[in-house]
């Protein structure tokens, strides 16, 4: 099925060139490429098992044996480097003998059931018995063998046979190379060597599930239990993930509209043919039994409701936002659009919001998440965005992770990270939390600086400090490329004796010495790079904590070239796509404030509307609003602010307050139940569009099935428009890129002929670049020169005290994404089928809290209960817990404290207390009531409208 | 909206901008910060607040910023 060529050992890169001669044919490769490589760049086909392109070769099968000419023996051609002038030979007499030896032994312990295997007409021992000429096994069955061994099916999503393995190790040395894990191994010697997990079986062994040792399995000892029950696709369609900010390419493989698997795409120029457990197996949501795909209305949320037609359900909420604004003004009304929207949609809704309702009042959920990269990079460097691409990490000397856990959050990038950290780059993580990269594997972290929660700021100022008084800068890089007086004023202050490391220690509970070695090791071990993620961000400081990191990048000359650089980890798979979109409520897409002239007068033209020059309400200000009876209707688009937002029932209270809420998903979400008009949505399997990536690569969403619901998603934004009078005419996503395009400078050209032909393309594009911009800031910032600003730590408002004498931090898991939507409707529950609260055990034994017992957490704002893992894994005084299941109400308890620029929730820092119970809080009582009875009104709706 | 939270939101944003060695800078930086981000709305509620009940509950720097720009800010 794979449409890529396997080269059979990875591509190398050199300056210096090889000219050999395979098979008569001349071939120029370069140094240090193998000569299976070389032969197959050349045309040659080298059979082989235990090599693949994607694993460093290990020459075991001794199938790919070659004649080197003046040279004694049978080299392996994966492990033998190409050479000067030499002439190889692949096929001779002896070279077959050879090989059709080695294939008799392996087939004499493989059962020979190729016709009702899974894998038949896709297998490689298979192909290489047909290469090799096999005719006849002479050893029989009689001996002994492995075709009575067990199969592990214990693993949601594939199984292991180990009747079919060969042990060619490609997946134990996928597990170690690609993904670096190491959870399996080669379990003895000789006939007794087998695959190993460590443990009984796979689900409870060290594996995450992310498919690479499926994917490098030349038989069907690993295969995806999909692959079992559906055959060998028969086509495929390239596609991008759904889920984080990693973006990866996917080929979805597919029997008619039926997706058979989801293999990562090699081409995939963020994840180069690596997967994580979400992407790789967890999307049979998409046709999950809780799809609603029928419109539904009611008058109020406690009515059951009513399935209409599409134009109905249109026209009524059309006729409400209508009324709405009639009666209480068109700043009434307003939108939220999510990152889990394509480009496409986010821009159709935003433009809904301001040429059609009238206002600015549209807003999306990087308000909640990076809302403070966007303002941040933007004063600081001059665009709200990352600067660098994911491969730039295998370039870092040292790596500073901060308030970021890449191998949960982002495991693909995490996995490409890991590699690099084996190969000798020196790790510093900042985290309240022991996150796996501290220590796991071949991997530990040189230095863990353990900050408490809340004082990112102080941490850059310690550093910042010592930067700047051991003459760690680099003056030269800073007066060409950034503003003087502005580093002058930043340097001051750093300089500051309060800023030292020693005055902060206690305020960051990090000794001095270790913030010293740490910062040294930053500004001088080479080329330092930033990672950081939502420690970073959700914060009342959030965005100071941000323009501190471009600071220390500025000042140490970490930006602009590869290796270096700020790299926000975006959260959600479009994040960076629906900030780029103007779905910021003072922003026209590309970043340009509403109140400019010329980009106002260009976007009136472009809609034949007028537009407002005022910024509209952020989430919270229409939340705020809505209480304040000012704010009455709002159209949802797949985002769920209920689950997401903090202090819940603040959220749910502006929703009551609400006339008329629009909700646009695939299934009844929390928000949905405080909603009056649903429009189905459709699956990322459904519809086409864009994705934009943390590292701002535009990647093809590609519709590989009809939309259950009927229609794409802005193809319902686009009816409502309509409904309001505004048709959109357009007749594809494409023309909506094509919009986009024409309005949008950093995106000129992008279209999705343009992708389809290079796959990819990193904005930003323009006349100079049109295939895109990889590394951002080489030459000058993009607002010229860089601005220092001084990032004074100020200790937030949410206190402990006698009360509340723990901080309750939060977080995500691998398995599960966001608020669980998408991944608790798939098998991934088997690994998180609920959020715990993780207590350190000092904590734990001061309250009499054991292992397993429900915990009562009381913050200012709400209480609910969990259970209790007791783990060393948090330090004394800080809880931390997920949010991936509605009735764990973990944002029942954070609260309405936010960023001062941006007013990102400070969902890391709450000031909490702990105690054993028996029962489920009040909260979750009335939660599980009221949720029961909404689902009963999606179940046995009225069969006629009651509006 | 909620003057109360106009406020603790104004006094985070004059907080950051405070630590700038130029004082009227910092006020402009302040009120630039509030005009670029704040829905008309809450701008007319934060002047009026500074008006009428003399910017009780704003930082110093606040209350003054936005007196001295409120042309800018309505």
């Amino acid at each position: 099925m794979s449409k890529y060529t396997d080269f059979g050992t990875p591509a190398k890169t050199s300056d210096n060139t090889i000219t050999l001669e395979i098979d008569g044919t001349q071939i120029t490769v370069p140094e240090g490429t193998s000569i299976m490589h070389a032969a197959m760049v050349g045309g040659v086909t080298v059979p082989k098992l235990c090599a693949t392109d994607s694993l460093d070769p290990y020459g075991s099968c001794r199938l790919c044996l070659v004649e080197i000419e003046g040279r004694r023996g049978f080299p392996a051609s994966c492990t033998t480097p190409v050479a000067e002038g030499i002439k190889v030979k692949t096929q001779t007499p002896k070279l077959a003998d050879i090989r059709k030896g080695v294939m008799e032994l392996y087939i004499s312990d493989h059962p020979l059931d190729c016709l009702t295997c899974a894998t038949n007409g896709d297998c490689e021992l298979q192909d290489m018995a047909g290469a090799v000429g096999l005719r006849e096994v002479r050893y029989g069955y009689d001996g002994e063998n492995h075709l009575k061994s067990e199969k592990d099916t214990s693993n949601p999503y594939f199984q292991f046979d180990p009747s079919k393995c060969i042990v060619c190790s490609r997946c134990v040395r996928a597990c170690e190379e690609v993904q670096g894990t190491f959870a399996l191994t080669i379990q003895g010697r000789g006939f007794e060597s087998k695959v190993a997990s460590g443990t009984e079986n796979f689900l409870e062994s060290e594996c995450v599930s992310c498919g690479a040792c499926v994917q490098a399995c030349p038989t069907a000892t690993l295969i995806e239990k999909s692959v079992v029950q559906h055959g060998v696709p028969e086509h495929s369609v390239t596609t991008t993930c759904a889920y984080c900010g990693v973006g990866c390419s996917f080929d979805a493989e597919m029997k008619g509209e039926q997706v058979v698997r989801m293999v990562p795409s090699k081409n995939g120029g963020a994840n180069h043919g690596h997967s994580c457990v979400k992407g790789r197996f967890a999307w049979g949501y998409a046709t999950h039994q809780d799809r609603i795909t029928t419109p539904m209305i009611r008058k109020s949320i406690h009515d059951a409701w009513t399935e209409v037609s599409w134009d109905e359900a249109l026209n009524y909420a059309a006729s409400e936002i209508t009324r709405i604004q009639a009666k209480y003004g068109k700043d009434a009304v307003g939108g939220i659009t999510s990152s889990r929207c394509t480009n496409e949609e986010v821009y159709v809704t935003q433009k809904l919001v301001r040429a059609v309702f009238g206002s600015n009042n549209v807003d999306t959920c990087a308000r909640v998440c990076h809302s403070p990269t966007g303002y941040g990079l933007k004063q600081t460097l001059g665009e709200s965005a990352g600067t660098q691409t994911f491969d730039s990490v295998m370039q870092s000397d040292v790596i500073f992770v901060m308030g970021a856990n890449p191998t949960d959050g982002h495991p693909v990038f995490g996995s490409q990270m890991k590699r690099r950290l084996r190969e000798g780059a020196k790790l510093i993580v900042a985290d309240p939390r022991q996150i796996d990269l501290v220590s796991s594997p071949h991997v530990k972290a040189d230095y863990h600086l353990k900050l408490r929660p809340g004082t990112n700021v102080a941490l850059i100022s310690a550093m910042s400090h010592v930067i700047v008084t051991e003459g760690l800068v680099n003056e030269a890089f800073v007066k060409e490329r950034c503003e003087w007086e502005s580093y002058e004023q930043w340097r001051d202050f750093a300089a500051k004796p309060e800023n030292s490391p020693e005055a902060l220690s206690d305020t960051l509970g990090v000794p001095a010495e270790e913030l010293r070695a740490a910062a040294r090791l930053y500004a001088t071990g080479g080329n330092a790079a930033i990672y950081y993620g939502l420690g970073v961000t959700e914060h009342s400081q959030g965005s100071t904590t941000v323009m501190g990191i471009a600071n220390l990048a500025m000042a140490t000359a970490n930006v602009g070239r590869e290796g270096v650089g700020v790299n926000p980890l975006r959260g959600q798979n479009n994040v960076q796509g629906s900030c780029d979109m103007g779905s910021m409520p003072h922003e026209f897409p590309g970043y340009r404030h509403v109140s400019d002239d010329a980009t106002r007068a260009l976007f009136e033209s472009a809609w034949g509307r007028p537009l407002s020059k005022e910024p509209g309400l952020r989430i919270p200000n229409m939340l705020d609003q809505a209480i304040g009876g000012g704010f009455k209707a709002l159209y949802c688009v797949g985002e769920d602010i209920v689950q997401s937002d903090p202090n819940t029932q603040h959220v749910t209270h502006a929703l009551e307050a609400m006339e008329c809420v629009i909700v646009q998903d695939l299934f009844l979400n929390e928000t949905a139940m405080y909603a009056h008009v649903f429009f189905p949505g459709a699956s990322f399997l459904e519809k086409s569009g864009t994705f934009t990536n943390a590292e701002r690569r535009i990647s093809p969403v590609r519709r590989v099935m009809t939309p259950k619901n009927g229609f794409e998603d802005w193809e319902v934004t686009a009816k409502l428009s309509a409904a309001l009078g505004y048709p959109m005419h357009y007749s594809h996503a494409s023309d909506i890129l094509d919009e986009i395009a024409m309005l949008t400078p950093t995106f000129k050209g992008v279209s999705f002929k343009k992708l389809d032909e290079l796959g990819s393309v990193q904005w930003p594009c323009d006349d100079e670049n049109p295939a895109g911009t990889p590394t951002m800031h080489i030459d000058e910032f993009v607002r010229g020169k860089g601005k220092f600003f001084i990032t004074e730590y100020v200790p937030t408002t949410e206190k402990v005290n006698a009360k509340y004498p723990l901080i309750l931090t939060t977080g995500r898991i691998l398995s599960q994404y966001n608020v669980g939507a998408q991944t608790r409707r798939t098998d991934n529950v088997a690994w998180h089928h609920e959020d715990v609260i993780e207590i350190h055990p000092h904590d734990a034994e001061d309250r009499g809290i054991n292992d397993g017992d429900w915990v009562g957490i009381t913050s200012r704002a709400g209480e609910t209960v969990l259970h209790a893992k007791i783990t060393e894994r948090v330090q004394p005084g800080v809880v931390y817990t997920t949010f991936h299941h509605p009735e764990s109400g973990a944002n029942v308890i954070t609260t309405d404290n936010s960023d001062w620029a941006t007013n990102c929730p400070e969902f890391k820092v709450t000031a909490v207390q702990l105690t054993k119970v028996t029962q489920l809080s009040e909260w979750q009582r009335g939660y599980k009531a009221f949720s029961e009875e909404q689902i009963g009104f999606v179940q046995n709706p009225h069969s006629e409208a009651n509006v | 909206m909620d003057i109360e939270q106009l406020i603790i939101m104004a006094n985070q944003i004059g907080t950051f901008f405070k630590s700038s060695p130029d004082v009227e800078q910092a006020q402009k930086d302040i009120v630039m910060h509030i005009k670029r981000f704040w829905a008309l709305s809450m701008r007319l509620q934060l002047i009026e607040h500074a008006q009428t009940k003399e910017g009780k509950g704003l930082l110093p720097i606040v209350k003054d910023a936005v007196i001295q720009h409120q042309a800018l800010l309505a």
